[in-house]
């Protein structure tokens, strides 16, 4: 068994992926400077030129379009983005023509792109590092969106978001990047459709994503303090989403929590409760959404700390949501189950 | 210029001008689902451009797309069944008039948001520069686009990575209703574009001997191995309402005087002067049965089935 970090993941994939296919092309600001965009992109410009693997200028609008342009000619480019905030400046390439172009000329041309972005967490990320703006996307038809957790995972999907033929969003988490795991040195994917049961339980079903998938592992254990057994589901690809496997294990708990990296309004965790909900009608079930504060991030520790949801309020409103009501209970910290500090400036 | 080219562009000018005085006409039976954005008095242009091309080039335009769609090779019967909603257009009833599409004929694609199709081109060119093919793009899009942060983005990556693009700005003066000099301080659109290191100039009168004489140079050049980009801003008038086949002077943003010299310059007229009335005839007969058979195409097409709304989302 092999254990490399999220990001090694990421490089290993990036470079068979590479190696496999001429088309594949690597590009976005700070791709090919020192820092290789936290190593995932180390040593891809001595190995394959500075025509298949380049820094871009500072016009997230335009290379977006330029990677839809060498998309509709053949090439199958990975645009980067070192923070999801900066993809507000691409919104029209990729929802007016990357969602829409296969769907709108008819099935005569499709786009093989994927954009690969980061959202930020702590040391002062702040409003405009720490944003995580997937369900913008998961709304929009024409588009894959997909939040890896695990270096496992990280790899498997980033292969099968290139290999796949249309426009996919890979989301991610930069206090992810630090997680070690198995990962296979084979090409291998993950694909869309099939969510994972991370823990198995009976008495809630928590679905985390992204980041949270940690924070909700976190909670299962703080739960095990109190006798309840917690089933943690990762979605993994947020769209397609695969509600069959959410739908099951609710039945079976009848209660369900969706932990978001996000704010909850219109959120991914609305639109799984939502989706639940119709799926199992004239059921009595428990539900509940948490994520982001409905503030903008603040920089300052103090604040931001009470802005996430984390594996103690997370098992906290778990407990409450089985009790049927506020109960104060509040289980024993676990130092080992604090999250890895992430220590700027990058 | 040789008799064959004249005949090229009269074929082609003729082409556009009929096809769209017939939309013009069908307009109001509302057979047409889809607003029509009328290339007239503009077509010298595309024509111009189009000719110095080759088959395997590849053009992206704007919503104002009849006339670079046709010019291109587009096909006539798919342009004409996209406009009435069915399933045998070019879209597949998914597009209309404002997005046209033909990969067959090199045409890309078309957008409705201004400037959007700009940096596309450009990411096409750089996919032709790495895959060594010597294919050629070109860029269609109006003054407007030059207000719009992605041409400034796209120009200036194509001008550090020496693309084989060429940037066509058609300036009619207006977007919309609204005048250049409302929206511009600089009114040398040239000049922008070779601020970026692109060579760049302005060509006057709708002239479509001398924009096909110098997209060709550019061409032949390009295909050499020079390095791109180029910029071309060709200054044109478009002759009907920005959208709909109707006169617009009522709205009293224009006048028709300010027209009259663009409709004396017309290009159509200038090119079959000097083609002879028996070949003229014969182009103009072949064409007219074409335009007929593609409205008949069309009328007999049936709508798209009620499952095509699902396909085609993802491939």
């Amino acid at each position: 068994m092999r254990n490399i970090a999220y990001t090694e993941a990421i490089l290993e994939a990036t470079n068979q992926l590479m190696q496999k296919d001429p088309n594949v092309i690597v590009f976005g600001l700070d791709v090919d400077d020192p820092k290789a965009i936290q190593g995932t992109t180390k040593g891809l410009p001595a190995k394959f030129g500075s025509e298949r693997v380049f820094g871009t200028p500072l016009s997230e609008d335009a290379m977006t379009g330029a990677a839809v342009g060498m998309a509709l000619a053949g090439l199958r480019p990975i645009h980067i983005h070192i923070r999801m905030d900066f993809m507000l400046l691409a919104m029209n390439q990729l929802v007016n023509i990357a969602a829409k172009s296969h769907y709108m000329y008819g099935g005569r041309v499709n786009i093989p792109l994927v954009v690969r972005s980061m959202i930020g967490k702590s040391w002062g990320q702040g409003a405009q590092h720490s944003q995580s703006l997937y369900s913008f996307f998961m709304h929009v038809p024409g588009l894959k969106v997909v939040a890896p957790t695990t270096p496992y995972d990280a790899k498997g999907c980033l292969i099968e978001a290139v290999k796949d033929n249309n426009p996919v969003i890979y989301v991610e988490h930069r206090i992810l990047h630090f997680q070690k795991g198995y990962v296979p040195q084979k090409m291998y994917t993950v694909g869309p459709g099939k969510a994972r049961i991370t823990s198995p339980g009976k008495d809630i079903t928590l679905v985390g994503i992204s980041n949270m998938q940690l924070e909700c592992q976190h909670a299962k254990f703080y739960l095990e303090q109190v006798g309840v057994e917690a089933e943690v589901i990762d979605p993994i690809w947020l769209s397609p989403l695969d509600i069959a496997t959410i739908v099951e294990s609710v039945k079976k708990t009848g209660r369900l929590i969706v932990v978001d990296n996000d704010w909850v309004t219109c959120g991914a965790s609305s639109e799984i409760v939502a989706a639940v909900i119709e799926r199992l009608p004239g059921k009595s079930i428990a539900v509940k959404r948490m994520g982001f504060a409905q503030v903008t991030c603040p920089p300052t520790p103090a604040l931001e700390n009470l802005f996430y949801p984390n594996g103690i309020t997370i098992a906290q409103a778990a407990y409450d949501l089985i009790e049927g009501k506020k109960t104060n209970w509040a289980p024993t910290p676990k130092d080992h189950l604090q999250e890895i500090e992430f220590r700027g400036p990058f | 210029m040789d008799k064959s080219k004249l005949t090229n562009f009269y074929t082609s000018l003729y082409k556009i001008r009929r096809v769209e005085e017939e939309i013009s006409k069908v307009y109001a039976t509302d057979k047409i689902k889809s607003p029509v954005h009328l290339s007239i008095g503009q077509e010298a242009i595309s024509v111009g451009v189009c000719e110095a091309l080759l088959p395997q080039d590849v053009v992206f335009g704007t919503y104002r797309g009849h006339a670079l769609y046709l010019a291109k090779g587009g096909n006539l019967n798919e342009m004409i069944a996209e406009l009435y909603g069915k399933a045998t257009g070019s879209n597949a009833g998914k597009g209309g008039s404002m997005h046209l599409i033909d990969t067959n004929a090199g045409v890309m694609g078309q957008s409705a948001v201004v400037g959007t199709t700009i940096p596309q081109a450009v990411g096409y060119a750089y996919a032709q520069k790495y895959l060594k093919t010597k294919r050629i793009v070109v860029s269609f899009f109006g003054d407007g686009a030059i207000e719009e942060g992605v041409f400034h983005e796209s120009i200036n990556f194509a001008a550090v990575k020496k693309l084989p693009i060429i940037f066509i700005c058609e300036n009619n003066f207006y977007a919309i209703h609204t005048h250049h000099q409302q929206r511009q301080a600089n009114l040398n659109i040239w000049e922008k574009a070779k601020s970026y290191g692109a060579p760049s100039e302005r060509i006057e009168g709708n002239d479509i001997f001398k924009i096909y004489e110098r997209v060709r140079e550019t061409v032949d050049s390009l295909r050499k191995g020079s390095e791109g980009p180029f910029f071309f801003e060709c200054m044109t008038y478009r002759w009907k309402e920005h959208v709909g086949p109707g006169e617009d002077f009522h709205l009293g943003y224009r006048t028709e005087e300010e027209r009259k010299p663009w409709m004396e310059n017309d290009q159509l007229l200038k090119v079959a002067q000097l083609i002879n009335p028996t070949t003229r005839k014969k182009i103009e007969d072949q064409i007219e049965k074409e335009i007929k058979e593609a409205f008949e195409f069309a009328e007999k097409s049936p709508f798209p089935k009620d499952s095509a709304l699902f396909t085609d989302v993802f491939k």
